[in-house]
């Protein structure tokens, strides 16, 4: 056992390349999704630019077309799901009292994946054009007489890489969720967070394999003349829809189920009181997560597949109310009599539940499929999912990374930029997305480039650009935070915030082993039960001893690399580059198969030299 | 976790003996879940386009009953190998299960020779990927499947060389029973086709 009892020394980029430790691959994902996460806000800035004034010509119709397409893609797949894998990453084995994830290589495998796909994705800018037929990519327009250039190739490879990452990404969270719990944590007491990446995890399983398959699809037809989508030759493109919304309907869930899990967090925490009715939160996270998956084509109503259809895709659309406001009801009652602070978190968690509730409420209107004729591709539509996903989503994202920042960098964000970040972050999206819900009732249709003056759309068009400046600056000012917090020399404590879960009661941040010794869960709160209890810390499960853990790999960025190549190969013919691509993957995959990782061990002696117990 | 502490006396399930092994389980598990909606998918676009042929020839000029007789027959016989495989590695008899498992090879590379001459055949016919929507359905939905039965054979051809070196142990023993799990899948989805695409394409004059 002492022939590899210390962990192969590697430092500097090398360790970042090779790591399959969760917490640094939460921290790659962090600085991934947020660097896409600046590419999609400069390219919703130059959107909301372009329709400052009418007839304005600042980037012009087909930039314009390239710029909706990578806003939304970049911010659906490369921004918003990374930095919830991000928390995810950092944060759910903490919370479940887990060493490490299952399967720490594929979860490397997950976020190179993911990395290569958006590079591949965003490379179109400089080669020739980016994918330009909207973030749906509906065909035809998606197809080669209408889409020509190889833009909707790089959609559609770069996706698919990133998809095939994700997936894998899911899969590692449930198993680690059901298989990896501590000895006492029941499925009952898990923290809202963890609750919310098992739904997610579940939903990215079930509902990423149809977008696969539309992306194949789509591909066949660009790339090898398949006949899917194209009506002269017995094509059907509702399939697309179909298959494109089977997949992005539960997507909605799964950016947002992860958020309502922080929220959680988050409030139950800063007011100093359990979360309300918690068995309920359970159930209607999971009921959400169901229906989530029963509701696509409410996207579809315009589409023609008649009344009977849209009626029952409308009710089921309008139950997920419920359980959503189960949720909103719990938190209230969570504030309600608790002894609330105010950190910056706790701001943006609390500016989440109006904010989310109006996004909500639109989406009821829109669930009415004959008003929804009125409503389909207009503002109102853009107002709406940007109050959800902007105002629900980024928000539970700002709120969790305002309170897990510590656990993660060992170091509390700056509370004075902080608050300033809140606020302009707050004030500027409302100013921006408010106005549309009157400029889409008034007629304005989405994705057009410009809008002609005389038809009283200037005002709100010139707020609603306004509010971009409010955003840009709070996202600048949290990116200063950021630095000046890594800046300072201040050492987080172990539980900032007085918390209640488990990942509070080991050093911030955690040692590579998580946890010492394996903690023994007594409660829903588990660290909070010990707390009340009067114990300094958590009760272990197991005696301290030699702890075993996996080696670093090189194999999952080789691997993503091979794909990488191989999608190049793919899109401009060149089959020697598949072949090179395809080589490289599969060799990798092969020697991972064929070489047994002995990994190596952490004996207890070299835990009490460097003074980190749990 | 401690995987590197192989004991000398191999447990009754030894595939279910580690965590690691229980975790690999649990996951394989859920990725077929994933395949299913994958196939399921695959399934529903050929059952929408299956009729359009766009001027080439139909479902009932194509198929052939005793072609595809036999490639069920073969590919469910290399499903009850697996199986006593299987049944040899819980009883730790390692030639025994090689010997079953390199019968189930032979078995899928046959099926996958008979799918290879089914294709070429078809596409002398005029049935081709890009002759209509009916074609792209069809060779991407069958194609997808033999795709896997391919796979299948590499990863349980790589496992046995493997096992020769290192035997049965806790590490080794949960990779043959993932893959005789995938095989199972792969068999499964083979029922379906065997059902959507042909039967239901021989049978009657234009269906649905």
């Amino acid at each position: 056992m002492s022939a590899h009892a210390h962990a192969p020394k590697r430092s500097g980029i090398a360790d970042w390349l090779t790591t399959v430790d969760h917490k640094k691959i939460g921290i790659l994902y962090l600085i991934a999704g947020g660097f896409f996460f600046l590419a999609g806000g400069i390219e919703a800035l130059l959107i909301r630019l372009q329709l400052m004034y009418p007839n304005l010509s600042l980037v012009g119709a087909k930039t314009f077309n390239e710029l909706i397409t990578m806003h939304g893609t970049t911010m659906i797949f490369l921004a918003a799901m990374p930095v919830i894998f991000a928390l995810m990453n950092a944060i759910v084995p903490l919370q479940i009292g887990a060493r490490d994830v299952a399967f720490p290589f594929v979860n490397a495998l997950g976020f190179w994946l993911f990395f290569f796909g958006g590079v591949l994705i965003n490379t179109s800018w400089f080669l020739g054009g980016a994918p330009d037929a909207g973030w749906t990519s509906y065909a035809t327009l998606a197809l080669n007489q209408y889409s020509k250039g190889s833009g909707v190739d790089f959609y559609v490879l770069g996706l698919q890489i990133a998809g095939l990452g994700t997936l894998i990404g899911g899969i590692n969270f449930l198993v680690t969720i059901i298989n990896m719990r501590a000895p006492g944590m029941t499925f009952m007491r898990m923290p809202m967070f963890t609750w919310s990446a098992f739904v997610t995890s579940g939903l990215i399983l079930f509902a990423f394999p149809a977008v696969t398959v539309g992306l194949v699809l789509l591909m066949f037809d660009r790339l090898f003349g398949a006949a899917f989508f194209n009506p002269d030759m017995g094509g059907n493109v509702v399939i697309w829809q179909h298959l494109f919304w089977i997949f992005g309907h539960p997507e909605v869930y799964i950016l947002i189920l992860p958020a309502f899990g922080i929220i959680s967090e988050v409030v139950s925490t800063f007011s100093r009181k359990r979360l309300f009715g918690y068995s309920s939160m359970v159930f209607a996270t999971a009921l959400i997560g169901f229906l989530g998956f029963m509701v696509w084509a409410h996207h579809m109503f315009t589409t023609g597949m008649g009344p009977v259809a849209n009626t029952l895709f409308g009710l089921a659309t309008m139950l997920i109310a419920v359980p959503t406001g189960i949720k909103i009801f719990n938190w209230l009652l969570t504030m309600w009599g608790g002894q609330i602070r105010f950190p910056t978190a706790n701001l943006f968690a609390v500016g989440f539940i109006p904010t989310f509730t109006i996004g909500g409420m639109t989406g009821v209107m829109l669930s009415i499929p004959a008003a929804d004729y009125q409503y389909h591709d207009t503002y109102f539509v853009v107002a709406h999912f940007h109050y959800v996903i902007v105002g629900g989503m980024a928000f539970g994202l700002f709120a969790g990374l305002y309170y897990w920042w510590p656990k993660m960098f060992g170091k509390v964000l700056n509370e004075t930029l902080g608050k300033w970040s809140f606020w302009t972050f707050f004030i500027g999206f409302h100013l921006t997305f408010f106005p549309q819900h009157f400029l889409g009732l008034m007629g304005m249709p989405r994705r057009v480039f410009t809008f002609l003056p005389g038809q009283n759309l200037e005002f709100g068009n010139f707020i609603s650009t306004i509010g971009v400046f409010g955003m840009t600056i709070g996202t600048i000012l949290f990116l200063l935070n950021a630095y000046v917090t890594a800046k300072s020399g201040k050492r987080a404590p172990a539980d900032p915030w007085d918390g209640r879960t488990l990942e509070w009661s080991i050093p911030s941040p955690p040692p590579e082993y998580n946890f010492a010794q394996t903690p023994l869960v007594r409660g829903l709160d588990a660290l909070w039960v010990e707390k009340m209890a009067g114990n300094k810390g958590m009760t272990p499960a197991e005696p301290l001893g030699s702890i075993h853990m996996p080696s670093g790999s090189i194999l999952p960025f080789l691997m993503s690399g091979g794909l990488f190549i191989a999608g190049y190969g793919f899109m401009y013919h060149k089959y020697v580059l598949v072949g090179i691509g395809m080589v490289i993957f599969f060799s990798c995959m092969m020697i991972r198969s064929l070489k047994d990782d002995p990994g190596y061990h952490i004996d207890p002696v070299e835990m009490d030299e460097k003074g980190v117990k749990a | 976790m401690a995987t590197h502490h192989v004991s000398t006396v191999l447990p009754d399930e030894p595939e279910k003996a580690t965590l690691e092994g229980k975790n690999k389980i649990l996951g394989f598990w859920l990725f077929l879940g994933g395949e299913t909606v994958l196939f399921g998918s695959l399934f529903a676009t050929f059952i929408a386009l299956r009729d359009q042929t766009n001027g080439g020839p139909t479902s009932q000029q194509l198929f052939d009953m005793p072609l595809v007789a036999a490639a069920t027959l073969i590919l469910l016989t290399s499903s009850l190998t697996s199986v006593f495989a299987i049944l040899a590695l819980h009883k730790h008899d390692l030639k025994k299960m090689q010997v079953w498992m390199t019968v189930t090879v032979l078995l899928g590379l046959c099926f996958l020779a008979l799918e290879i001459y089914e294709f070429v055949h078809y596409v002398h016919m005029g049935h081709k990927m890009t002759s209509g929507a009916f074609g792209s359905a069809f060779y991407t939905l069958v194609g997808f499947h033999g795709a896997h039965v391919l796979f299948g054979i590499i990863w349980i051809a790589t496992i046995q060389l493997q096992t020769v070196k290192k035997g049965l142990t806790v590490v080794t023993a949960p990779k043959f029973y993932l893959a005789s799990l995938y095989w199972h899948f792969i068999d499964v989805v083979w029922v379906f086709i065997f059902t959507v695409v042909y039967l239901m394409g021989m049978i009657g004059g234009k269906v649905g």
